[in-house]
């Protein structure tokens, strides 16, 4: 049994633990936000925040998470207004969106642990995670406007259990 | 503001006409559009009939169908402020409802960059025509005169001050017939209050917060999923399998056959195995588990490079003649200032970030389908044929697409969900892969180039040969076609604006050897990258400045007609009278570009400037990339600057994201491996080995100037891809002195 929090809730897995978080936060509790875009870490559609910090949901499986704390895009802020998803919304970053929550999540990591990036630290921060749609120049512009509202990542913690944001 | 699904809508219509909503199309439009005539012309006949457009509900709230596919280039927000504006609904009471897959709704193929130019005067004079009935509504509970009310902003006000909302009016205009086309007038330009505007996506609040849906993201029906193994080699097929291991894993439910396409690849799918399963785990551990032995077929033997030494033979020698003027290859004969250039490109993927992915449930009457499709009415055939019933037993709902660019367009995934519920009685999903999106997309066609030129003792260009064969898109519809369809050859290449009085301009066969399709842009990437690049090594042959250069080569502003010089040109089915291939304004374009980046100025050492320009999608677009290069061959793109006309706009903000995305993406031209081929089966497999732009490899900056115009409305999506790679490797030629004739980039920087 693996036992782990998603977004505040506890949950509680007994299948088999190569299964990727993904899968499971996709196929098992119905969260859209994390995307499958490539299945080997490359493009950082499915990217969530394990313990507060971005992680690559697609090849982290169930049994490295015991204990931790899981975080994806429905549980970062209550009603979408983290300074990340402002800052989106403001620079009016998305095109087609498959990426973006997981662009999101790599950013309010970065701001988290580094709130206030130079542009160079940005570009290596965010060059894991593709749009192919080509958004880079207004992702890069949202961080930089984040930075300057945010001071580390506040997360939304449902109060009830069972609530999934 | 999203409502994704045509469920929400086939409720309304019922259950709406019970409560008396307004529900208005176009069927009004009978005579020929006054504005922006022929913008009209696709759409068919039955189209304007269509009675599904907008529907204002009793409560005021406007519901307005989007029947084209959204994919980042925020259709359903553009089709919204269209008809919005003109009906002067208030922004804050419109929901947009995404149609299914209907023909009545006219052509619904996401793609050509023509949603706007198709629909435009049709949404317009809609949109107009409930703006009318409101006011008509309101001067008949009221007896006073049409002229004397006025509508703005859901709401009707008479000249004496007194006023009526929409809602109150609805069932008032029950009773009135529609206006007749000419008793409508629609809005003058000045008081447009969305469009031509920036207003957000209008489902940008659902993709910040992950509730957008995606073809994967449809929980109802709840789906089995499946993964297929497909033959690696297209017209290849299972010659054995054996899927003992695959059914011993917990959560795999079945294992299914699909049956090899018969004939030429068209959207069929191309056969395997699936793995249908509980969840998607489960059937990604079936599928490795799983063992397959091929019968690869005659295409077994696809290798890229010894395709590529035989393209280039090809364009080596006389081919075919596509347009020609003067006498081209008599000048050359005796010219003693010849350039001569080869140009290669190879395949590529489009790689949407989401994969190809459908949901399909069969019924004994029916097939229901969710699919990320750009199309959704090939879909419905598609389907029709894999499952023999009637298309119109196919209901395609189409969701929000992570992203196109041409791959979606091709409803191979649609078909094999819809064909795997039939086998197993159940709800399933097709999700694919990366690797399956990589090893078996319709590829942008592998093409090479030739081209000679003589130039005068002005350096001008007297004399102009220019010969292309690519692997066509016909031979994806027509077994063993080795010759392009029209359209590809006229997408760049027969309306080549090089002013000179010598021209011959030549296509060579070349054949399929695997599904080949279209990507953002198609054959004007290749042709725009060989055009701009020769142009830039012209400029330097002859020691001219590469923008003073380029504007003397297209020559003087005038109307372009190829057609005139033994040319067929079908102008992207735009009539030629209201799209014509205007050269003043590619010039237009070039020159405010260059005033942007400060064409001109001096730059350090390892840096260098390069311009490209291009007309495509009936829109002009030039670029300009500046480029550091160091002492030991790295790249980097520092920014970029484009300028594009493309005549009338509906958002302003989308243009720009347009652009600067599109932009992005010719990137891939320039610096992605590519597809490759060995043994008829592609080398590439995800991310790490077909490289597509990550921030690092762009410009952080990408400037962009719309031409305000009031000509009608051209193309967006696509044009802004083939200026990229040219102006790239122009820039990289400025900066180091080095000559890029084949893509990828690679290496040969370092060399």
């Amino acid at each position: 049994m693996i036992t782990f929090t998603v977004n505040g809730e506890t949950r509680e897995f007994s299948g088999d633990p190569t299964t990727p978080v993904l899968w499971y936060l996709r196929d098992e509790m119905q969260l859209t936000g994390p995307k499958f875009g490539c299945g080997m870490g490359q493009c950082g559609a499915c990217t969530i925040h394990l313990n507060g910090v971005a992680q690559r949901s697609c090849i982290l499986p169930l049994a490295a998470i015991s204990g931790s704390k899981i975080t994806t895009i429905e549980g970062l802020s209550e009603n979408g207004d983290h300074p990340v998803q402002q800052a989106w919304v403001e620079h009016k970053v998305p095109q087609c969106g498959f990426c973006q929550c997981g662009q999101m999540m790599q950013a309010a990591s970065l701001l988290a642990s580094n709130p206030n990036p130079s542009d160079e630290e940005i570009v290596q921060n965010m060059s894991g995670n593709i749009c192919r749609c080509g958004t880079y120049p207004r992702i890069h512009k949202a961080i930089k406007s984040a930075s300057k509202t945010t001071a580390g990542v506040q997360y939304y913690v449902p109060e009830k259990t069972g609530e999934t944001a | 503001m999203s409502n994704n699904f045509d469920v929400t809508r086939r409720d309304f219509l019922k259950s709406g006409a019970a409560v008396g909503a307004l529900v208005l199309g176009t069927c009004f439009i009978g005579a020929a559009p006054r504005v922006m005539a022929g913008v009209l012309a696709q759409p068919s006949e039955s189209a304007r009939n269509a009675n599904l457009f907008v529907a204002l509900r009793p409560d005021g709230i406007v519901e307005i169908t989007c029947h084209r596919s959204e994919m980042g280039q925020q259709i359903r927000t553009a089709i919204a402020q269209i008809v919005a504006d003109e009906m002067e609904a208030a922004w804050d009471k419109v929901v947009v409802i995404q149609g299914k897959g209907d023909p009545k709704y006219g052509d619904q193929n996401t793609d050509g960059s023509r949603s706007i130019r198709y629909n435009m005067q049709r949404l317009r004079e809609m949109g107009a025509s409930v703006r009318h009935l409101m006011r008509q509504a309101a001067a008949t509970r009221w007896n006073v005169s049409l002229e004397s009310c006025s509508a703005e902003q859901h709401l009707v006000t008479h000249s004496s001050g007194k006023t009526l909302t929409y809602a109150q009016l609805v069932n008032d205009a029950l009773s009135i017939t529609p206006p007749k086309i000419d008793s409508i007038s629609l809005k003058k330009r000045s008081e447009w209050r969305y469009i031509n505007t920036a207003m957000a996506h209008i489902d940008l609040k659902d993709i910040v917060t992950g509730k957008a849906t995606f073809a994967a993201d449809v929980l109802e029906p709840q789906a089995l999923i499946a993964m297929i193994v497909r033959p690696p080699v297209v017209g290849g097929k299972v010659k054995s399998f054996d899927a003992k291991a695959v059914k011993a894993i917990d959560g795999v439910v079945d294992v299914v056959e699909i049956p090899a396409p018969q004939g030429a690849p068209m959207f069929q799918p191309k056969g395997g195995i699936a793995i249908v399963a509980k969840n998607t785990w489960a059937a990604m551990k079936g599928r490795r588990a799983l063992k397959v032995t091929w019968d690869d077929g005659k295409h077994g033997d696809y290798n890229s490079q010894q395709f590529k030494e035989n393209l280039l033979a090809t364009v080596s020698s006389s081919q075919k003649s596509v347009r020609e003027l003067g006498d081209a290859k008599q000048v050359l004969a005796k010219s003693n200032n010849k350039l001569i250039a080869d140009y290669y490109a190879p395949h590529l993927a489009q790689a949407p970030m989401e994969p190809p992915c459908a949901t399909a449930m069969y019924y004994k009457d029916r097939v229901d389908v969710w699919a990320a499709t750009q199309n959704p009415q090939a879909d419905m055939a598609t389907v029709s044929a894999m499952v023999g019933m009637p298309q119109d037993k196919i209901n395609v709902h189409v969701t929000m697409l992570g992203g196109g660019f041409g791959r979606k367009s091709k409803p191979d995934f649609s078909a094999e969900a819809a064909y795997l519920s039939m086998k197993t009685g159940q709800a399933i999903r097709v999700q694919w892969t990366r690797e399956d999106d990589i090893q078996n997309s319709f590829y942008h066609a592998v093409s090479a180039q030739h081209i000679e030129a003589s130039l005068d003792e002005n350096g001008a260009i007297e004399a102009y040969l220019h010969r292309t064969a690519f692997s066509p898109i016909a031979s994806t519809f027509q077994e063993g076609a080795t010759t392009p369809m029209g359209v590809e050859l006229r997408l760049g290449f027969t309306d080549n604006p090089i002013n000179t009085p010598n021209m011959k301009l030549e296509n060579g066969e070349a054949a399929g050897k695997t599904r080949i399709g279209w990507m953002r842009s198609v054959s004007n990437i290749f042709h725009a990258f060989a055009i701009q690049s020769f142009i830039a090594e012209a400029a330097h042959k002859a020691g001219r400045d590469q923008k003073e250069y380029l504007l003397e080569t297209i020559g003087p502003d005038r109307i372009l007609d190829v057609t005139q010089e033994k040319a067929e040109y079908d102008n992207y089915g735009g009539d030629k009278n209201i799209y014509p291939l205007d050269i003043g304004r590619l010039r237009h374009v070039i020159e405010k570009v260059a005033e942007m980046s400060q064409w001109g100025r001096k730059l350090p050492k390892g840096r260098g400037l390069g311009i490209a320009a291009h007309r495509s999608f009936l829109t002009y677009v030039a670029t300009v990339v500046e480029v550091e290069v160091s002492d030991n061959g790295d790249l980097k793109i520092i920014k970029s600057w484009a300028s594009i006309d493309a005549g009338t706009v509906v958002n302003t903000d989308t243009v720009i994201n347009q652009v600067q995305g599109g932009s992005i993406y010719g990137i891939t031209a320039a610096i992605s491996g590519g597809i490759t081929f060995d043994k008829g089966r592609v080398q590439q497999s995800n991310f790490h080995d077909y490289r597509v732009p990550r921030m690092s490899d762009c410009p952080l900056e990408i400037d962009v100037e719309i031409i305000p115009s009031e000509a009608p409305p051209a193309g967006v999506g696509e044009p802004a891809t083939p200026v990229y790679a040219p102006a790239l490797c122009n820039a990289i030629f400025a900066a180091c002195g080095k000559r890029i004739r084949q893509l990828p980039i690679g290496d040969q920087l370092r060399a």
